[in-house]
């Protein structure tokens, strides 16, 4: 099916650094096609409908393993597509991240197909750390649902961090690119999230907007990358330890989100 | 060195028999089926595995080496006397290598053996835990007979126990599990899925089997070759027609319309993908498949063996 696929990303999804067969699909099941399906519609959204300023894409290494890690706000995970679309669209060659997915996206029909063609694999710390020894773009939200569930207010705050990354990066040597986005709790403004609702469509909550909805309205993004650590260690070191590592990426996170805030008013 | 291969009559038993006896090997065979037009050489017991004259097999040539290759599946026997064929079977195999002898043993499973469901990793490493029996009840002798053999490990620390957890098999012989649901010219596959498929080329299969015998290998190892494919491209590559059903009505589409029959389980497996990483088999043995994806899909569909 070629329809909804535009040529010149089509072009650039081909010079994505993967180990490819002749028909256009990986080993881990990216397929060309939809990938480059998916950043037609995300490249709309990312050049046209949003105006996003992407801060700092130097950070993220140009090969190679790497893990970026930042804040989730707005009810739906637009803020993960705008990050895809920045390494899409903004390094050379271009560079896909792939997201550790919600499990629940792995059940439904399509959409499923549809993430895990486009290399957006369950968030199990099996498939993380295959990515990572496969010198791959790892793409983190260690809050979670719990990211995107953040209400309107709450919107650039951060929420509980998993440790989980870190133990993870800290044993594959891997570097950390912190990340702060700012704009998308104003794109899908959360007044409330149905719990139960959610439950009957198998997603764990439906986020309602002061226009019902979750529809994003078009709004000025901010993305900012900061430098990469490397943590040095095994990833078995003691809770307090892996702790104290992540309040400092969180910390990075909040300053970079701070400068983005400030920059966009 | 004197081998013995049950389950030789299969396709598969067939290509390792004549790539040991190529080898120079002496290879003695039990199979409840016929071997019409067997090489020479090639000793052949019409007999069933559980009965004592399989032990008699044992006992007058205490061979060296003991393939395993004599289960069954769903495809093959549908009643409750799979289980016995697969379990006991399996059983007396393994205590007869240990009272006669034999070196080395290794017991042919499947990769199926970890079960498809949406929140397993890509790919299973085999300490993942088997979970094909709870989605899919006709898998559960199979993975109760891969988790036997393995108690060989222990139970007989002198027999070199190997099991190997191979992938799909597909090539001009059009037998196996994979086979089966491309047979036809119509395939069925859940509306919004499409899992990737893990398969490897016939004669590598054998040759992995024959991989394993020669590097006296010990321990549980996945065998796979080329990367996995996604399931509509391999239809495609197949030169068959993708059905794409709706889940709901899957279950009441199959068998009809010229679509395969299958068992309800089977579903899960057409959902989501049962991939294997086998790095720690071929840095044990030195495997490497000689068909990629493409050759082993031209095999299936031009039913014909280029060798």
């Amino acid at each position: 099916m070629a329809w909804l696929i535009d040529r010149e990303v089509k072009e650039r999804v081909r010079r994505i650094e993967l180990p490819w067969s002749r028909h256009g699909v990986d080993p881990c099941g990216i397929t060309q096609r939809d990938v480059a399906r998916m950043f037609t519609l995300i490249g709309w959204l990312y050049r046209r409908y949003f105006r996003v300023t992407v801060v700092g894409i130097g950070n993220v290494p140009g090969r190679g393993r790497a893990m970026l890690v930042g804040n989730h706000s707005g009810g739906v995970a637009l803020d993960a597509l705008m990050v895809l679309a920045s390494t899409f669209y903004e390094m050379e060659p271009p560079r896909l991240a792939q997201g550790m997915a919600e499990k629940f996206i792995n059940r439904m029909p399509v959409v499923s197909q549809m993430t895990l063609g486009a290399g957006q694999l369950p968030g199990l710390p099996e498939n993380a750390l295959r990515l990572l020894t496969d010198e791959r773009l790892l793409m983190v939200f260690p809050e979670g649902a719990r990211g995107t569930a953040k209400l309107y207010r709450e919107r650039n705050s951060l929420v509980g961090f998993g440790t989980g990354f870190m133990r993870l990066a800290m044993e594959t040597r891997t570097p950390i690119v912190p990340f702060g986005f700012v704009g998308c709790g104003e794109a899908i403004p959360t007044v409330m999230n149905l719990v139960k609702l959610g439950k009957l469509f198998g997603v764990p909550y439906i986020p309602v907007t002061p226009y019902i909805f979750p529809v994003p309205r078009p709004v000025a993004l901010r993305l900012e990358y900061g430098e990469p650590t490397v943590f040095a260690g095994t990833g078995a070191e003691d809770d307090e330890v892996i702790a104290g590592h992540v309040a400092k990426v969180t910390d990075q996170i909040a300053a970079l989100i701070a400068r983005g805030v400030e920059a966009r008013s | 060195m004197k081998v013995l291969i049950t389950g030789i009559a299969g396709r598969l038993g067939q290509l390792v028999a004549e790539r040991l006896v190529d080898e120079g090997h002496q290879v003695i065979g039990i199979d409840r089926r016929a071997w019409v037009g067997a090489p020479r050489g090639i000793e052949l017991h019409e007999i069933d595995i559980r009965k004592r004259a399989a032990e008699d097999v044992f006992r007058k040539h205490r061979p060296d080496g003991v393939i395993h290759m004599a289960t069954v599946t769903h495809l093959t026997v549908q009643s409750e006397d799979r289980y016995r064929i697969n379990l006991h079977g399996t059983r007396a195999i393994f205590d007869h290598c240990h009272a006669y002898g034999a070196k080395q043993a290794i017991f042919v499973g499947r990769h199926t053996y970890y079960g498809a469901a949406h929140d397993s990793p890509l790919y299973h490493r085999e300490d993942d835990p088997p979970m094909g029996g709870t989605t899919f009840p006709e898998l559960a002798d199979l993975v109760a007979a891969d988790l036997y053999a393995g108690m060989a490990l222990w139970r007989f620390p002198e027999l070199q126990t190997a099991v190997l957890r191979i992938c799909y098999t597909l090539g001009p012989a059009r037998v196996g599990t994979l086979a089966g649901f491309l047979r036809g010219p119509r395939v069925p596959t859940v509306m919004g899925f499409d899992p990737l498929f893990h398969f490897l080329h016939e004669r590598d299969t054998a040759e992995a089997i024959c991989a394993a015998l020669g590097a006296k290998l010990r321990g549980v190892f996945n065998v796979a070759g080329p990367p996995p494919m996604p399931l509509s491209l391999i239809v495609k590559l197949a030169g068959r027609k993708t059905i794409p059903v709706p889940e709901p009505l899957f279950r009441f589409a199959l068998g009809r319309f010229g679509l395969p029959r299958l068992p309800e389980g089977a579903l899960q497996h057409i959902k989501y993908p049962v991939v294997i990483d086998a790095s720690a088999f071929r840095a044990a043995t030195g495997f490497a498949h000689r068909h990629d994806e493409d050759r082993t899909i031209d095999g299936f569909r031009d039913g014909y063996d280029r060798g």
